[in-house]
């Protein structure tokens, strides 16, 4: 019989949580309440005397100095409403699990099988509330109802049921292991249902080669060998449904384009992953010849490059966008730890040194009516920026640098960028680290988490666009102490050489992670009844493609099996031996004696053809705004501050922890109040030496609505100047590509799917050009290519979106430099020139214009630039140097100014121009987004050193002054902006100021 | 010759172990250990043979029960391997040697849950002040002025002058006491090592963000009558070389930090009384 442990805060101790809730209630729900109070329970299903349970009450569950206890006596008193909250059935429940050891700890015995504890929420309501306002607040906010079940109760009802009757969330099934199978031998028509409802996501195209490969005589008679018929397994169906997804696969990245430019040149394009991408590194890695430093690329879970003679560096970056839609917190805590196991399962496995996140999302202050499946903004916002709080802090990873950008196309999809940085030996035993081998007969070994029916077709499901029916079960919650546990085993394993290959358990599970390492040595033989279930009732596919998270698929040489086992246990991991690798060319998976899966390893992964898909580009004009030059701009600079993608994000930031690990050289925060904005992250990942790692990002999905080449170049372009801006070094720098792009083929649900072909193909193309152009390497990279939303009636797209992360070394984290201005009389220079580049501006975009005029980046001049721009901050010439980006040169002077503490007097007149002298105006010298540009002050007495190394390329605009003021004289002659520093400081921290 | 030694403890999500142990030897530590909370277990290392415990930075079982509340539980019911012995046990041991402990932010929590802090009279293992929720509802990494109180009896903190400049990272770093007559207990015997203060180290202060949490007195700090044990919220080994301090490309500092000194007090110490 399960009991009932209650932990209340006692009378006159504050309860910060119940007061969160209440300003969320009133602020988000507009509904008024008196008080929000709270309560923790402990439902304990297991055997326990009396004695025990008291105990465990009153000692870890209970805090004596500010809680009560109580057992089987509700205690809620003083409400109107109660809402209790926990979670459903085999929704992962950290809390419990960790409730549950701290009762083992002290009964010394564990828990029976079916046993458990389960944790949910009392809220106590006080306030003028009716029924149906309490339903809403339950289901609005507490409860996320995919995950989370709640149960109302008047007072009235309370006393007179005596509480919220006992109920523990147990998954009551019977194991099962039943196997079916799959008739193929059907119609076109009932091939696309029997995918559809399976939530496979295979085209026909696909179910027929599938369905061709069981009709062959050859196939077909090697499986009656073991047992199977002509017709595939559910198994077997899940498994091919899992490694063709295009999230495992990526299709749309390795088919085959027809491209037609704006003049109607036709082109072909034989996979933009091969033709672009690949082509990228390939190309710079030759021009850098003996001084590549491109260590593993494209083929492991991470990029590898090397960081000195003792250690590499290792990076990742992943997007997880459709579970964060469905449940924000799960999805994006999941998106965090999940991207932490890429590094960790790259090579031999990297401990984890920093964090980055960027964050795409619509207004958290969008009031338009939003379809019924979609999450408000706001509550995506808080609930990623939370689940990224725990998943990061808690795994005690530094989170050093990020962004949040807004787009109210957003709302059909959030984007939620996670990427991890991890240093590894570069020789482990003597063996290079980032390689793996595995031989046959090698152990199948998977370790941490246990299985369950969390995260079933994630896959699959994001590999289609969200609609009013995604499954419920591809949600997961991720657990980052059961991950840093393992983590912690995992690498005292591999410094003592006792497994020869890891990768992570992520999309698709163990039908991936074990797939993909079968393709390495040439089969394997794997036995799913051995798998740790978190409960009984799943059936043997189920446990194939459960993407449940913490885990890590190994290979141990039998030699080392006890060894390894004997030190997880000590450790307290669960690790299990699944069955052996071989050489068999076959995918082999039992369930006990009986075979349930049977696929050669060639049709597996190279059985499906390439995809054929057509892009057909057009320039769309818009329509151009008529510029306006005001005698005064200080308003629009206020307002431009205040916008959304310029304005502080220090309340979330602050939120991250960015200094543990004890490396942190280069914060997000900087100048003489610790709020200014950095450009990018110096991190100094070996306490005892002073080389640093750089990281950066540009991202700036507005410029795709003109032409996505040049979104394109100015996202790589805005990632180099921010990390050329804090002193990363151009000879050691590498790129990371995550496309996040709205479904691009051509269909009934996608009729423009032709132009957003042509638009990916044109991203592609820019990015080619400019990484070489920059002798950038591209390391690693992601694409999220169905990020839409559509109902039937209502489809969202999100702009086309390219996250160009940048990760290089600094030689001396001592020359690194900072964005804000440092003393008065101190030289304001402006490096790079100024167009007439107002088109996909925030300028433009605060009158609700996008124009056409897209900044051009000029890759040579540039380079040069910032080549120069580095060694002058090496001869340590450089106060400060901030980028020009979202708002142009206005807000980078305002920025600079009142992060230093200083005013800043400049003159547009001495602005470098280009292009057309008929365009050069008070507003576009402000406001012009030209890429490439950077503001740089020098000491007076660095001056002739500086003008001496940059030359030209450096423009003397002004000088920092003691006067607490902003202002900015225009071509007349005349201050066009003229204003206090804290109130421009003012209007840039206030808009989230509060979040 | 006897050597100085430290051990760090880690796992179940401790995160602060590397810099910690990078602190200790900085601070004249001739040898530091990591030491997974298992091999403790397994009889393998034994606290006995050092100096110095750290128990440091994390989120130990993931704060899921409150803030390091199922560590506190894991060492008061957790047996060493074979020995019988209750870990508990050679911690009391290690105490009763007239031995260092330094909690910090997790580690602090944990000592005051397990009652070794404030511990009058040697009354360890019944817990009388917490660690809660900050007011401002939140995680919070910032900066923070830490005043030092000249008349306590704090190993950690002599020769400091004024204060300290050290980073808080916590979201449950609201220091709370069980009563009044704790707190005047805390304060007549200077045990209050570190208040949250303005900028100059003047006076203490209760003002967001100065106080990051909300702290009853400012307290950010704690150590024991005995001044060896000691807890804090704010994370000494984050800044031990200047480029830790959010400011250093502006202002001149020189290159040891702040928080380096409380690791050479410590080793100091050891070398006086311990070896």
């Amino acid at each position: 019989m399960a009991r009932r442990i209650e932990i209340a805060l006692k009378r006159g101790v504050r309860d910060a949580r119940g007061e969160r809730i209440k300003r969320e209630i009133e602020h988000f729900l507009h509904l008024a309440v008196e008080e929000v109070r709270t309560i923790d329970v402990y439902t304990v299903d297991g055997e326990l005397s009396e004695n025990e349970l008291v105990k465990a009450a009153s000692e870890p569950f209970c805090d004596p100095v500010i809680q009560d206890w109580s057992i089987d006596r509700p205690v809620a008193d003083g409400f109107d409403f109660l809402v209790e909250v926990g979670f459903r059935p085999g929704v992962t429940d950290n809390v419990g699990r960790t409730a549950r050891e701290a009762i083992e700890y002290i009964t010394g015995r564990p828990f029976a099988a079916g046993e458990g504890v389960y944790t949910s929420v009392q809220y106590l309501l006080k306030g003028e509330l009716s029924r149906a306002d309490v339903e809403r607040i339950a289901k609005d906010l507490l409860c996320n109802t995919l995950i989370q079940r709640f149960a109302i109760l008047d007072h009235a009802e309370f006393l007179a049921q005596g509480g919220v009757p006992v109920s523990a969330p147990k998954v009551t099934a019977e194991t099962r292991s039943q196997v079916r199978e799959i008739i193929l031998n059907v119609s076109d028509d009932e091939l696309m249902r029997i995918s559809r409802e399976g939530v496979l996501a295979l085209t026909l195209d696909e179910m027929k080669i599938i369905q061709a490969h069981y009709r062959d005589p050859a196939v077909v008679a090697e499986r009656r060998k073991v047992g199977l018929s002509d017709k595939p397994t559910d198994a077997e169906l899940e498994a091919l449904a899992q490694t063709w997804s295009e999230h495992c696969k990526h299709k749309i990245f390795s088919g085959n384009v027809e491209y037609f430019d704006e003049n109607g040149n036709r082109e072909e394009i034989r996979s933009l992953f091969k033709s672009y991408i690949q082509r990228t590194t390939a190309t710079v890695r030759q021009q850098l010849g003996d001084s590549d430093y491109c260590l593993s690329v494209f083929k492991d879970n991470a990029g590898v490059i090397r960081f000195n003679d003792d250690w590499s560096l290792v990076f990742k970056v992943e997007t997880h966008n459709s579970p964060s839609a469905l449940d924000p917190y799960g999805g994006a805590l999941t998106g965090i730890v999940g991207v932490n196991r890429d590094p960790f399962g790259t090579g031999m496995g990297a401990r984890l040194i920093f964090n980055t996140d960027v964050f795409c999302f619509a207004s958290p202050f969008y009031e338009k009516p939003l379809p019924s499946r979609l999450l408000h903004p706001r509550r995506i916002y808080e609930g990623v920026v939370e689940g990224v709080e725990h998943g990061g802090n808690k795994s005690g990873i530094p989170t050093v640098n990020g962004s949040l950008v807004f787009d109210d196309r957003f709302a059909g999809k959030p984007l939620v960028f996670c990427g991890t940085a991890g240093l590894m030996p570069a020789t482990i035993n003597g063996k290079p680290a980032h390689e793996k081998h595995i031989n046959p007969g090698d152990l199948i070994v998977m370790t941490g988490g246990r299985i369950g029916k969390d995260g079933i077709h994630g896959a699959t499901f994001s590999s289609e666009e969200l609609t009013e029916n995604s499954p419920v079960t591809a949600v997961q919650i991720g657990d980052p102490i059961t991950q840093k546990r393992m983590t912690d085993f995992l690498i005292r394993a591999r410094d003592k050489g006792l497994y020869n290959f890891i990768t992570d358990n992520g999309a698709g599970g163990l039908s991936s992670s074990v797939g993909e390492m079968a393709k390495e040595c040439g089969g394997c033989r794997m036995d799913l009844s051995k798998a740790p279930l978190k409960y009984p009732g799943l059936d043997p596919w189920e446990i194939l493609i459960s993407e449940a998270q913490e885990r890590m698929s190994l290979a141990v040489p039998p030699a080392h099996i006890d060894e390894f086992l004997a030190m997880a246990k000590r450790f307290g991991v669960e690790a299990t031996v699944l069955g052996e690798f071989t050489d068999t060319g076959i995918f082999q998976v039992m369930y006990g004696e009986r075979t349930i899966a049977y696929l050669p390893i060639s049709f597996l992964h190279e059985g499906l053809p390439p995809m054929e898909m057509r892009g057909v580009w057009e320039i769309k004009r818009h329509e151009e705004p008529t510029i306006e030059v005001l005698a005064d701009q200080t308003g629009d600079l206020k307002r431009l501050l205040g916008s959304l993608n310029i304005c502080s994000k220090e309340a979330v930031v602050r939120r991250y922890d960015h200094e543990v690990q004890g490396g942190s050289v280069v914060k997000p925060f900087t100048g003489v109040a610790n709020d200014g904005p950095s450009d990018a992250a110096v991190v100094r990942p070996v306490l005892d030496s002073f080389e640093g790692v750089v990281v950066a990002h540009g991202i700036c999905p507005r410029y795709s609505d003109i032409d996505t080449y040049h979104m394109t170049a100015n996202a790589i372009d805005e990632g180099v100047r921010n990390y050329v801006a804090v002193g990363g070094s151009l000879d050691l720098v590498s790129g990371l590509d995550n496309f996040c792009w709205c479904d691009p083929v051509k269909s009934e649900k996608t009729p423009d799917g032709e132009y957003k072909m042509a638009q990916l193909v044109r991203s592609n193309k820019a990015l080619y050009d400019y990484c070489v152009a920059y002798g950038i390497p591209l390391i690693s990279g992601k694409d999220s290519m169905k990020n839409d939303f559509y109902d039937g009636a209502v489809k969202i797209s999100i702009p086309p979106t390219l996250l160009f992360s940048v990760i290089g070394k600094i030689d001396d984290v001592r020359k690194a430099v900072t964005m804000d201005v440092k003393r008065p009389g101190d030289i304001v220079y402006l490096l790079g020139t100024t167009a007439n580049e107002l088109g996909g501006s925030e300028y433009f975009a605060l009158r609700g214009f996008v124009g056409n005029q897209v900044p051009k980046v000029d890759a040579a001049r540039a380079l040069k630039r910032y080549r120069l721009l580095h060694r002058a901050m090496a001869a340590g010439l450089v106060a400060s140097c901030h980028d020009l980006s979202d708002g142009g040169l206005a807000v980078a002077l305002a920025e600079k100014a009142f992060a230093g503490g200083f005013g800043i007097s400049a003159e547009l007149g001495s602005v470098p121009w280009s292009g057309d002298v008929a365009g050069r105006n008070d507003t576009v010298l402000l406001f012009s987004e030209s890429a490439s540009r950077h503001l740089v002050t020098v000491r007076p007495e660095h001056r002739a050193a500086f003008e001496q190394l940059l030359g030209c390329d450096a423009a003397r605009i002004g000088v920092v002054t003691e006067e607490d003021v902003l202002s900015i004289a225009g071509l007349s002659g005349a201050a066009v902006i003229r204003e206090r520093i804290d109130e421009l400081k003012q209007a840039w921290q206030s808009p989230l100021g509060e979040l | 010759m006897v050597k100085a030694r430290a051990i760090v403890i880690t796992g179940n999500g401790t995160n602060c172990e590397m810099e910690a142990a990078h602190a200790c030897r900085l601070g004249g530590f001739d040898e530091v250990v990591i030491a997974h909370i298992s091999d403790l277990l397994a009889g393998e290392i034994r606290l006995d043979d050092f100096q110095f415990l750290n128990l440091t930075g994390g989120f130990l079982d993931g704060d899921d029960l409150g803030s390091a509340k199922a560590q506190a539980n894991r060492f008061r019911y957790a047996k060493v391997d074979e020995l019988r012995e209750h870990l508990i046990d050679q911690l009391m041991q290690f105490i009763s040697a007239g031995k260092l402990i330094l909690g910090v932010c997790n580690g602090f929590q944990l000592m005051v849950k397990m009652g070794l802090l404030p511990a009058f009279g040697g009354s360890y293992l019944t817990q009388s002040a917490t660690l809660t929720f900050n007011d401002c509802g939140r995680f919070q990494d910032r900066w923070v002025y830490l005043k030092t109180d000249s008349a306590s009896a704090c190993v950690y903190t002599k020769g400091v002058e004024k204060g300290l400049y050290l980073p808080i990272r916590h979201g449950e770093g609201k220091f709370v006491v069980d009563s009044q007559t704790t707190l005047d207990a805390i304060e007549v015997n200077h045990l209050a090592a570190f208040k949250y203060s303005d900028s100059t180290y003047g006076a203490p202060t209760m003002e967001f963000p100065l106080n990051p949490n909300g702290s009853v007195n400012a307290i950010a700090g704690l150590c024991n009558e005995t001044g060896r044990l000691m807890g804090m919220m704010p994370h000494p080994e984050a800044f031990v070389h200047r480029i830790n301090h959010p400011r250093w490309t502006r202002e001149e500092l020189p290159e040891e930090g702040d928080g380096l000194i409380l690791f050479k007090n410590a080793s100091e110490f050891v070398r006086k009384n311990l070896l």
